[in-house]
């Protein structure tokens, strides 16, 4: 049993969202470059030349890559060998939410009702934590700062069995194309496919963390990613909605068995400025 | 491409009308910056026959919120946010003489009529380059509602803000146009 005070994780929570609202990681940085270099579009070609430019500028002059510095999503993969001690575990990550956010001037984008009283929580708590039981003596932190753009245009839709594999198809580029420009494309698709309805959203987000462009180490999924990915690319959409052929950079699908009656499967979104951190603790 | 056509704040009406979905612009000068809460407060005040806490006479809006400035600096992270939350507000301010709105995705068909039927654009701001765009502007100020935080009225002055223009005052619609030019399948059947 190994002892870890909640402080680790609040220092290592705020400096995670300061990084990663101001620093691209390197791979969505390449799946960039990447586009440009194949896009046809020069409206889009030349959008995507000022995305990395931005992307170059962000860390070197301390300004966050995009204003919307998202809805805090915190992933705990929490060892079941460790002992957290020194306070509430939910307390210490909004507090490192909290912490990261003043510090890093960050925008705070909650507001405390939903569908009433609109007020700013003024410090982007409370954040969307997520802790899984796992073997083993360390803690994974992952964490999203989840732009609104993208998350408003994510879907999830429960097909019928006999849907099937082109019904997924279908249903995902579907998605990407009624959202259009809104969500800020070229875009990450995750797409979690099967479970229940909200395991099958949590495949689609967590599919976000995983590096650009890396297909699924199953089979089937990496070959249904790359057929989505072709049919997405042939809608048109391009950079910002401007029209062009690369309207994804990649589609990272997950997959869960499920009832015998059903078929979910959850669009998350994810803007091209994916931001994301991890680290083990 | 052809070079993108420096603009100065206010636009005029012959300005817009010689605009087209596709071109792009580096605007100088004075906008205003609001989102959401600050459209629906200014909607409360035209209820109650206040005036608005500017001329939107030839105004442009810039949907926005930016993050904090960092000590020394006008601004900190600024692009646009999605338009069509502002829809539902938007024709009622171009009838009252809004000329130009910068924001992102795509508009509702009454917003579109409203831009022909009073010779207004809709702008697109390069969404998620917030860094970049902050580099235009020069400096900014909360004009009202400051209690909204984020989404506070505030007045801008920029210099060669890149935009390009979406919905232009004929009813051209740089979405439709730029996708159809690159699509190469048919319309998804499901959803």
């Amino acid at each position: 049993m190994r002892e870890l005070h909640v402080a680790k994780l609040t220092s290592t929570i705020s400096l995670l969202f300061q990084e990663a609202c101001h620093r691209l990681p390197n791979d969505v940085v390449d799946a960039l470059r990447s586009a440009r270099d194949r896009e046809e579009s020069g409206a889009s070609r030349d959008i995507l030349d000022k995305l990395l430019e931005n992307a170059e500028l962000a860390p070197r002059e301390m300004i966050p890559l995009c204003q919307d510095t998202g809805l805090a999503v915190v992933f705990i993969e929490l060892g079941q060998d460790v002992h957290l001690v020194g306070g509430d575990l939910r307390d210490a990550v909004d507090e490192g939410v909290r912490q990261g956010y003043a510090e890093g001037y960050l925008r705070t984008s909650v507001v405390c009702r939903p569908f009433t009283a609109r007020v700013n929580t003024g410090d982007n708590t409370p954040s969307d934590i997520w802790v899984e039981i796992v073997s083993g003596e360390s803690v994974k932190i992952s964490v999203l700062p989840k732009g609104a753009g993208s998350e408003n245009m994510s879907r999830l839709m429960v097909l019928t069995p006999a849907m099937g594999r082109e019904g997924v198809i279908d249903y995902v580029a579907s998605v990407v194309d009624e959202a259009g420009g809104n969500p800020c494309p070229p875009l990450i698709v995750g797409v979690g496919i099967g479970g229940t309805t909200e395991k099958t959203m949590m495949m689609a987000k967590k599919a976000l963390l995983r590096p650009v462009g890396q297909p699924s180490a199953d089979e089937e999924n990496a070959a249904l990613e790359r057929d989505i990915l072709e049919r997405i690319n042939g809608l048109g959409v391009g950079t910002l909605g401007y029209g062009g052929t690369v309207t994804a950079l990649a589609i990272h699908v997950e997959s869960f068995p499920c009832h015998i009656a059903s078929l979910p499967v959850a669009v998350n979104l994810q803007c091209h400025s994916a931001r994301r951190g991890v680290a083990v603790i | 491409m052809e070079q993108a056509r420096r603009i100065t704040l206010p636009f005029t009406d012959e300005i817009v009308r010689g605009l087209r979905a596709g071109d792009r612009l580096l605007l100088s000068g004075t906008l205003y910056v609001a989102r959401d809460a600050a459209h629906k407060r200014m909607f409360e005040a035209l209820d109650r026959g206040d005036p608005l806490p500017f001329d939107i006479s030839g105004a442009t809006i810039y949907f926005m919120g930016p993050s904090p400035a960092r000590p020394g600096r006008p601004m900190g992270a600024g692009g646009p946010t999605t338009a069509s939350r502002m829809d539902p507000y938007s024709p009622r301010l171009v009838a009252l003489g809004l000329k130009a709105m910068i924001g992102k995705g795509t508009r509702s068909a009454a917003v579109r009529e409203a831009l022909r039927e009073h010779n207004a654009v809709f702008l697109g701001g390069i969404g998620g380059a917030g860094a970049l765009l902050s580099k235009s502007v020069e400096s900014s100020e909360v004009v009202a509602y400051d209690d909204l935080g984020p989404e506070a009225l505030r007045r801008l002055t920029v210099k060669d803000l890149p935009v390009t223009v979406i919905d232009d005052a004929t009813g051209r619609d740089l979405y439709e146009e730029g996708r159809a030019r690159y699509r190469t399948i048919g319309r998804a059947h499901t959803h």
